[in-house]
């Protein structure tokens, strides 16, 4: 029950912010991004320290998923 | 239920305009290459009009951009190659700060003049919207082609239209 | 006795990271168990848009942990995980394709991933889709540490689904959320755990028998974060995750993590973590009599428990800057201190009716675990 609430919560999110990026233009410009490169702004600066973590947590405790981050840093192509 | 369908109808096709143009590394793109005076990290003003009747590329890069140091050496060779037929390239920098800028050409120098856009007007006068962003501007100070990003083997991008310029 | 890892750390989808390669070594202490990590990655692009990564992972387990009781000896045990990953990046697309195989003497588990992560809106939101498909094969080792005697008891298949989001919020706040739902089915237990119940016949009260799980399990998380960068040239990072499953579990994650650089040299890390869980809802610690449920279960890792995690990190560029091929060149320390207690789990190896224990009032159970990290990383 719980489960499919949240799933249809983040259908209707997504949604939203699909049909208002249509009529918004991005607000920060590439050449902005300078904080947002900075290697401390990163998600995970260090993958194979964050999987071990993760993998004594999981190994301990009742829960599991959902862990890491994805984006962000320069948006340069 | 109709209007949500329609709106995300016009909404896709909407999206898809779009990505069809920002994808694309490089247009030809038209109109006036608007003018500009910044200063140079000596701290001598400088802008497109000293370079009027060359054909001048507009490199915009960061220290904090990977890609823009890749093609920086690129851009100095080209910049040495094809100075003496009447092109110039300018190195508009986006940090925020100087001192990273001057460590960094220290550290690797170049040949072709940088000027500092600390407060981004000239990066919004020319409607930025990647980086690195290259814009190629003729003899007679019209906007020819923009190449946004880098990947190796775009020099050889950037050099075919500049002899295609050269030669007008 | 360790599930192989489900996660799919991806990153940023406009240009693929530079290539890099780890020597790590770890150990974890607590709860009578002492294990210790040796790991290596090195990670290359062939191109410009397609990488390679490999990882080799040795773990190496000794020590008897509290519930363990019926092996009077003391467990030595090693683990050899390896796994291999292939990135492929297409204008804003990054795919990534990952195999990953864990083999210990009485557990296998070999995991194939495949995801997806995509820039839009002017690369200031990422998507992710991912998938995970695990087989797992249980076993039991009757014998001792230095004279196994495995039987294979059984198999699970385990699939994650999962979904993320990052969106940049201004020029100094990202944030994302993930979600992930895995779904397991077959022999989900622990082997060597015991559940007990009341027994009057017996001297210490009480007699020892199989746990029975069900045979899926299905899980829900979501976790939302965010990261800030203060002005003065630091980042600040929260996290929040909820999970619940099909076996009556609720866990909340809270996270909070600090990062300070100086200069191009040095990063400090801390971090406070702060976990609790329900139990699940066919777990005792003490059933009032045989087969009293149609589901028992007394692992520590479904009881009603919290955890308090506080860490450090020190990372020092040696070469800041690059020398030769190396564009620069790190050294890092990671401490950990994690306190677990547990609020219906009982300390019965240590303590009972000898002690003057009755059953089902032993102390509960509380242990402290020290974990430290040590890794060198070159870039080039």
């Amino acid at each position: 029950m719980r489960c499919r609430q949240i799933v249809m919560l983040g259908a209707a999110v997504g949604t939203m912010l699909l049909a208002s990026a249509c009529s918004v233009q991005p607000w920060v410009k590439p050449y902005e991004r300078d904080r947002l490169a900075d290697p401390i702004m990163a998600w995970d600066r260090d993958a194979i320290s964050s999987a071990y973590l993760d993998h004594i947590r999981e190994s301990r405790e009742g829960s599991r998923g959902a862990t890491g981050g994805a984006g962000g840093g320069c948006g340069c192509n | 239920m109709r209007s949500t369908s329609s709106l995300l109808k016009r909404c896709a096709m909407a999206a898809i305009v779009v990505a069809s143009t920002a994808f694309a590394a490089g247009g030809d793109a038209s109109g006036p290459a608007p003018s500009f005076t910044l200063t140079t990290l000596a701290g001598q003003p400088s802008g497109l009009s000293a370079y009027k009747g060359q054909v001048v590329m507009v490199n915009f890069w960061a220290t904090w951009c990977g890609p823009c140091q890749q093609e920086m050496p690129l851009l100095d060779q080209m910049y040495k190659k094809y100075k003496p037929a009447g092109f110039t390239l300018i190195g508009v920098n986006v940090d925020k700060d100087a001192p990273p800028v001057k460590q960094l050409l220290e550290r690797k120098p170049v040949s072709f003049p940088v000027l500092l856009d600390p407060a981004n007007q000239v990066s919004k006068a020319y409607h930025v919207d990647e980086m690195p962003s290259s814009v190629i501007i003729d003899r007679k100070g019209q906007i020819r082609y923009i190449h946004r990003g880098y990947k190796p083997g775009d020099e050889n991008d950037y050099q075919d239209r500049i002899r295609q310029l050269i030669r007008e | 006795m360790i599930a192989a890892l489900l996660l799919v750390r991806s990153t940023s989808a406009d240009v693929l990271p530079d290539n890099r390669a780890d020597v790590f070594w770890s150990k974890y202490s607590g709860g009578g168990m002492d294990i210790t990590g040796y790991s290596a990655t090195a990670r290359a692009k062939i191109t410009e848009n397609f990488a390679v990564e490999a990882n080799y992972f040795v773990d190496k387990v000794s020590g008897a942990s509290v519930d363990v009781l019926s092996q009077a000896s003391v467990i030595k045990d090693e683990r050899k995980q390896k796994s291999g990953t292939l990135e492929y990046l297409h204008d804003k697309t990054t795919y990534t394709a990952s195999y990953t195989s864990s083999v210990e003497r009485d557990y296998i588990s070999e995991t194939a991933s495949f995801s997806l992560s995509q820039d839009m809106f002017g690369d200031l939101t990422t998507v992710t889709l991912g998938f995970a498909n695990t087989h797992n094969t249980v076993g039991i080792n009757s014998g001792t540490a230095n004279k196994p005697d495995v039987s294979w008891v059984g198999h699970a298949l385990t699939r994650a689904y999962s979904g993320g989001v990052s969106q940049i919020i201004t020029k100094n706040f990202i944030a994302g959320v993930n979600l992930q739902v895995i779904t397991d089915a077959g022999y989900l237990a622990n082997p060597y755990r015991e559940i007990r119940y009341l027994d009057p016949t017996k001297t210490i009260g009480y007699t020892l028998a199989n746990q029975v799980y069900p045979d899926t399990h299905t899980s829900t998380a979501v976790q939302v974060q965010g990261k800030y960068y203060l002005p003065y040239r630091a980042a600040i990072t929260a996290l929040y995750r909820y999970y619940n499953d099909t076996w009556g579990v609720i866990g909340n994650t809270y996270e909070l993590d600090y990062t300070h650089p100086i200069r191009n040299r040095w990063i400090f890390e801390g971090r406070v973590r702060y976990y609790k869980q329900n139990a699940a809802s066919f777990y005792s610690d003490l059933f009032p009599f045989v087969d009293s449920q149609n589901f028992t279960a007394r692992d520590q890792n479904l009881a009603a428990l919290n955890n308090t995690t506080v860490g450090a990190k020190v990372t020092y560029a040696f070469l800041p800057d690059g020398w030769k091929v190396f564009k620069r060149g790190t050294v890092t320390f990671d401490a950990s201190r994690i306190r677990f207690n547990y609020q219906d789990f009982r300390n019965i190896k240590n303590f009972g009716v000898a002690q003057g224990f009755g059953p089902g009032s032993e102390p509960l159970y509380n242990f402290n675990a020290n974990v430290f990290q040590v890794f060198v990383s070159v870039y080039f």
